[in-house]
């Protein structure tokens, strides 16, 4: 009884210093991947070839998933707005959900899912077949050819998604509550107008996505990098990658969230 | 340089961002519209503005003629400031009244502008000297059973 409390405790002790020593290496990681992405912002063309995997691949869902979110919201606004006769709100509804939280959140959590997971499987693999140390054996920097293209892909790609979800998510609501349910177009886009702040909702989510993208690559190529190179361990470090990943930019999301609204208008 | 398939794929992928982005900006965010024109700043100093907010819209016989640039307070005369940017291509006369009211039961609050006789016109820096506060729901509910029980009290 008391050798197996000893145990769970000497376990919990080990995984809680485990994490610790994870963060500590993803802090290390971090910035040698700083230090390489000069080279690799220099051969601009190792970017431009990531972000077509990460960010042009990714469209389709991304275009998808935002009409569907969007007629979602259409629908579920047209709804219960109708309750106090304010139907015409529903594209401030569709428009505010969509730019301060659904599009970075839901563009993000798909992203992870989509390019991240691909990222850390690639990167993981190349370990495991040691293309890395054969690269590190030619005096080329796996960190400069292989790690920082991957990372700067996805921060560049990650806003534009981000972008595109919202914009294809406030057409879907057009779609629903205008075409299909019979709100008026013109209050609809004059209420959304009057409402929406360029600088307060617009900009807000943009960096909202940026910083989700930084923090998706980051922990996907981390942990792509830091697997152990059995099939085991990358299977393990691709779903480590989507799990942490959503987790953190759901975390990220209430701390920016907080740090952005200002009661006062 | 040669041209790859994967450098049309980066630009369209790029071009379309942006293009969501201007969409974003212009169409929903509405940004322009009502920022590029050229606006002239007067003062009007109320007791009570309510439920006011910096952007809130400023109308004149129900049109949209500037908005809010800025709200303080006053503290040595105990009033609220609030700064009113107007459209440049509107005039008002100089005693002109501004007050502080509601679009609808619950909407959001405006300030209104009911132009006077004056011959000349407001310019910048000026000041709006008749005001008008917001109405008070709890006040104006306060005001009511007052007089409410003083009829009582009179049938008495």
């Amino acid at each position: 009884m008391l050798e197996r409390a000893r145990r769970t405790l000497a376990r919990i002790g080990h995984n809680f210093i485990d994490q610790v020593w994870r963060v500590g290496a993803m802090a290390r990681f971090f910035v040698i991947l700083m230090a390489a992405s000069g080279t690799s912002l220099r051969r601009f063309r190792l970017v431009m070839r990531e972000v077509y995997f990460s960010g042009v691949l990714s469209l389709i869902i991304i275009v998808v998933s935002g009409l569907f979110v969007g007629m979602v919201l259409g629908l579920q606004g047209y709804e219960t707005l109708q309750t106090y006769g304010a139907q015409e709100s529903v594209g401030v509804l569709v428009a505010l959900s969509l730019l301060r939280e659904l599009g970075p959140v839901v563009a993000g959590l798909l992203f992870a899912s989509r390019a991240g997971s691909a990222i850390t499987a690639e990167i993981g693999l190349m370990k495991a077949t040691e293309q890395l140390t054969a690269m590190d054996m030619m005096a080329v920097s796996p960190m400069a050819r292989v790690i920082a293209p991957r990372f700067w892909a996805g921060v560049i790609s990650m806003p534009l998604l981000a972008a595109i979800f919202s914009a294809m998510g406030v057409f879907g609501g057009f779609v629903v509550s205008v075409v299909i349910l019979g709100v008026d177009g013109g209050t609809f886009w004059s209420q959304m107008q009057s409402a929406v702040d360029f600088r307060y909702d617009v900009v807000n989510g943009v960096i909202k996505s940026f910083v989700f993208g930084i923090a998706v690559t980051v922990i996907a190529t981390f942990e792509g990098f830091d697997a152990p190179p059995t099939a085991e361990g990358v299977s393990g470090a691709t779903t480590r990658t989507v799990v942490s990943s959503s987790l953190v930019i759901l975390a990220l999301d209430l701390v920016l969230t907080a740090l952005m609204l200002r009661g006062d208008r | 340089m040669e041209r790859t398939t994967i450098d049309l794929w980066f630009g369209a992928f790029v071009l379309a961002g942006f293009a969501a982005l201007l969409v974003l900006a212009l169409k929903v965010g509405n940004l322009g519209a009502d920022n590029a024109r050229a606006t002239y700043r007067v003062e009007a100093r109320f007791d009570n503005i309510g439920g006011l907010k910096v952007r809130a819209p400023v109308r004149s016989s129900g049109v949209l003629v500037g908005r809010v640039a800025d709200i303080r307070f006053d503290n040595e005369r105990f009033q609220a400031t609030v700064v009113l940017a107007l459209d440049a291509r509107y005039g008002f006369p100089k005693d002109t009244s501004a007050s502080i009211l509601t679009s609808g039961l619950l909407g959001e609050q405006y300030v209104g502008l009911d132009a006077g006789g004056d011959d000349k016109k407001l310019a910048e820096g000026d000041r709006i000297t008749i005001t008008q506060s917001a109405v008070v729901l709890e006040r104006l509910i306060g005001q009511f059973l007052f007089n409410k029980a003083q009829e009582d009290g009179a049938k008495k």
